[in-house]
């Protein structure tokens, strides 16, 4: 019976039941594992619940607490510092490096290498090696170069004014090679033409750069940046490892919102404000996102 | 004497300021790689030599990584991650491709509506799914299960888009030949489309593989027993517990990290194209 239904249907009739066959656990998979539990994270943002007790529904009172707590505007802070300065500065090293290394060919290679290594490394374990790196002497190695130069020790991780920056360094200087081979590619994607029309136009090297390759390199800085601030935007790994009992301490000048996230809900048990405060850093995100894209139509 | 004149123009013609640039860059490069140099250096001194900051260990030991090897559950870890990430990744290179090439190759009606569903994914954070996922999790007793680790990562929106692009590119003349000679739809995908997609497909499970190497919240969550832990996990577990010994902490953290390396150095060149590939298309 199954046959003959079968072969009474058009071929285009046959391919689009395949392809629905195809999709079949896929579908599934994404209804389960990303549609639903996206609803479900705004339906318990409503909720004062503590994973155990009766679920009470209290309307948006979760979010009114959560603007309410000083804690969380300096969370806030935390995180859009770690995304308002970490972004520029690796974007910005990053494009020197990918520039003058562009024009050099001996151990071209093995240069990049260096650079990108960084990359393949986890978070956690160099967590380690630059909290190491921080301690004070006579173990700290930041620590032995100032005292070397005459300078005197700094508290690094134990200062409610330094914490914070050391933290954005290790995951600077982790991201650093994807961004570098990004620019490469994107300098290279540089049509040679363009260059040479302008060294026919007599152009110096500063005016080729300002207004061939920069200009040129627009959607690439656009990715870069949509990327990198997502990413620091979600810090967690590096303040959950580096910071004594992984507290975003001293005194919360460390912690960013992702943190502030577990804290809720898997210390404090608070499930229904932890589930507000991924909504609201769902909307910071799509808000960027949004900016994206509005940027790359904007270029004709 | 013409190989003399050569030489002499060859070196006219590297300016000065090339070689600061080249000077530069690298000693920018030895820079980058210092914490990993003192990680790997300290990894094999005592204990006591770890308070000399010397690069070159005094006396070379091995005694950390038998230590770790014996005392920790490292090596646990190490196992748990690895099935993880390959069971993970597996489940990405077949499921991406399959509904790349299905959205990419096919035409039936609510194509577009899938599609964009699943690019709709792209936009939620991981972070929001976290908690339902972690109720789902009690509910069906998948708290410490490796399942309970890998289900979140199975599929991936951008792995499915990545493919997408791939296997579009793909003439669709190949594939109506491979239906006249009378191919199933899933052999024409397998044995002729995914074949000539394969660095794109290479692509992706690398970057899968170290993503899930290197994955640290969720596994946090979801595992409580040490003996489920991935190395992430494990490694943040020595918070406390081996505080100072810095030269135990910086052996494990060698182990965490070389695997990577060691394969970025085999692999050096198809990495590096990987990354500028899924830069470009994504």
């Amino acid at each position: 019976m199954f046959v003959s239904f079968w072969n009474k249907l058009s071929i285009n009739q046959k391919l689009a039941i395949t392809a629905w066959l195809f999709l079949a656990v896929p579908i599934v998979f994404y209804v389960c594992i990303r549609f639903y539990p996206t609803f479900e994270a705004f339906y318990v943002s409503t909720l004062k619940w503590n994973l155990l007790g009766a679920k009470k529904y209290i309307g948006l009172r979760n979010y009114e607490k959560i603007f309410a707590d000083e804690d969380f505007w300096l969370v806030l802070l935390n995180t859009f510092k770690y995304a308002g300065l970490g972004v520029p500065i690796s974007l910005f090293i990053a494009f020197c490096v990918a520039y003058f290394l562009n024009e050099i060919t001996r151990w071209h290679d093995f240069i990049r290498a260096l650079y990108f290594i960084p990359f393949l490394t986890t978070a956690v374990a160099m967590a380690w090696v630059w909290k190491w790196f921080y301690q004070p002497l006579p173990i700290g190695y930041f620590n032995f170069f100032l005292n070397y130069l005459g300078i005197a020790q700094q508290p690094f991780l134990k200062s409610v004014t330094q914490g914070l920056y050391a933290i954005m360094a290790p995951a600077v200087w982790a991201g650093l090679g994807f961004q570098v081979v990004i620019f490469i590619a994107g300098i290279r994607a540089i049509p040679r033409s363009y260059y040479e029309a302008a060294e026919i136009d007599g152009a110096g090297r500063w005016q080729i750069l300002r207004e061939i390759t920069l200009p040129s390199l627009k959607p690439t800085v656009i990715f870069l940046t949509v990327v990198s601030t997502i990413g620091f935007l979600r810090i967690f790994d590096q303040v959950y490892s580096m910071t004594t009992n992984g507290d975003g301490g001293p005194l919360n000048t460390t912690k960013p919102i992702v943190l502030m996230i577990y804290e809720f809900a898997f210390d404090e048990f608070k499930i229904g404000r932890a589930s507000a405060l991924t909504v609201i850093l769902f909307v910071i995100l799509l808000v960027i996102s949004m900016f994206q894209l509005w940027l790359m139509r904007k270029k004709p | 004497m013409t190989d003399y004149a050569s030489r002499i123009a060859y070196l006219e013609r590297i300016k000065p300021t090339k070689i600061i640039i080249w000077t530069l860059l690298f000693l920018g490069g030895i820079v980058m790689v210092t914490p990993l140099a003192f990680m790997i250096s300290t990894s094999f001194k005592t204990g006591a030599d770890v308070f000399s900051l010397g690069i070159i260990p005094k006396n070379p030991t091995l005694e950390n990584y038998i230590y770790i090897w014996t005392e920790s559950q490292f090596s646990r870890w190490m196992l748990n991650s690895l099935w993880v990430a390959t069971f993970s990744t597996a489940s990405v290179v077949f499921f991406d491709s399959l509904v790349g090439y299905t959205l990419a190759k096919f035409t039936f009606r609510g194509q577009t509506i899938v599609f964009i569903a699943i690019l709709s994914t792209l936009m939620i954070p991981t972070e929001m799914l976290i908690i339902p996922w972690y109720m789902m999790s009690r509910e069906f007793g998948w708290i410490d299960t490796y399942w309970g680790i890998a289900f979140p990562g199975l599929m991936t929106g951008f792995g499915t888009f990545l493919m997408r692009q791939f296997f579009m590119g793909l003439p669709d003349e190949l594939i109506e030949a491979a239906r006249i000679d009378g191919w199933s739809e899933f052999a024409i995908w397998s044995r002729i489309a995914m074949p000539l997609v394969v660095p794109a497909l290479s692509a992706l499970a690398i970057f899968h593989f170290l993503g899930n190497w290197t994955a640290f919240i969720w596994p946090l969550i979801v595992t409580n027993s040490p003996e489920l832990y991935t190395i992430p996990v494990g490694l943040a577990s020595f918070n406390g517990e081996f505080q100072t010994d810095w030269e135990i902490v910086m052996t494990a953290s060698c182990l965490a990290t070389l695997p990577t390396l060691l394969v970025f150095l085999v692999l050096q060149k198809f990495i590096i194209r990987g990354v500028m590939l899924a830069g470009l298309k994504g």
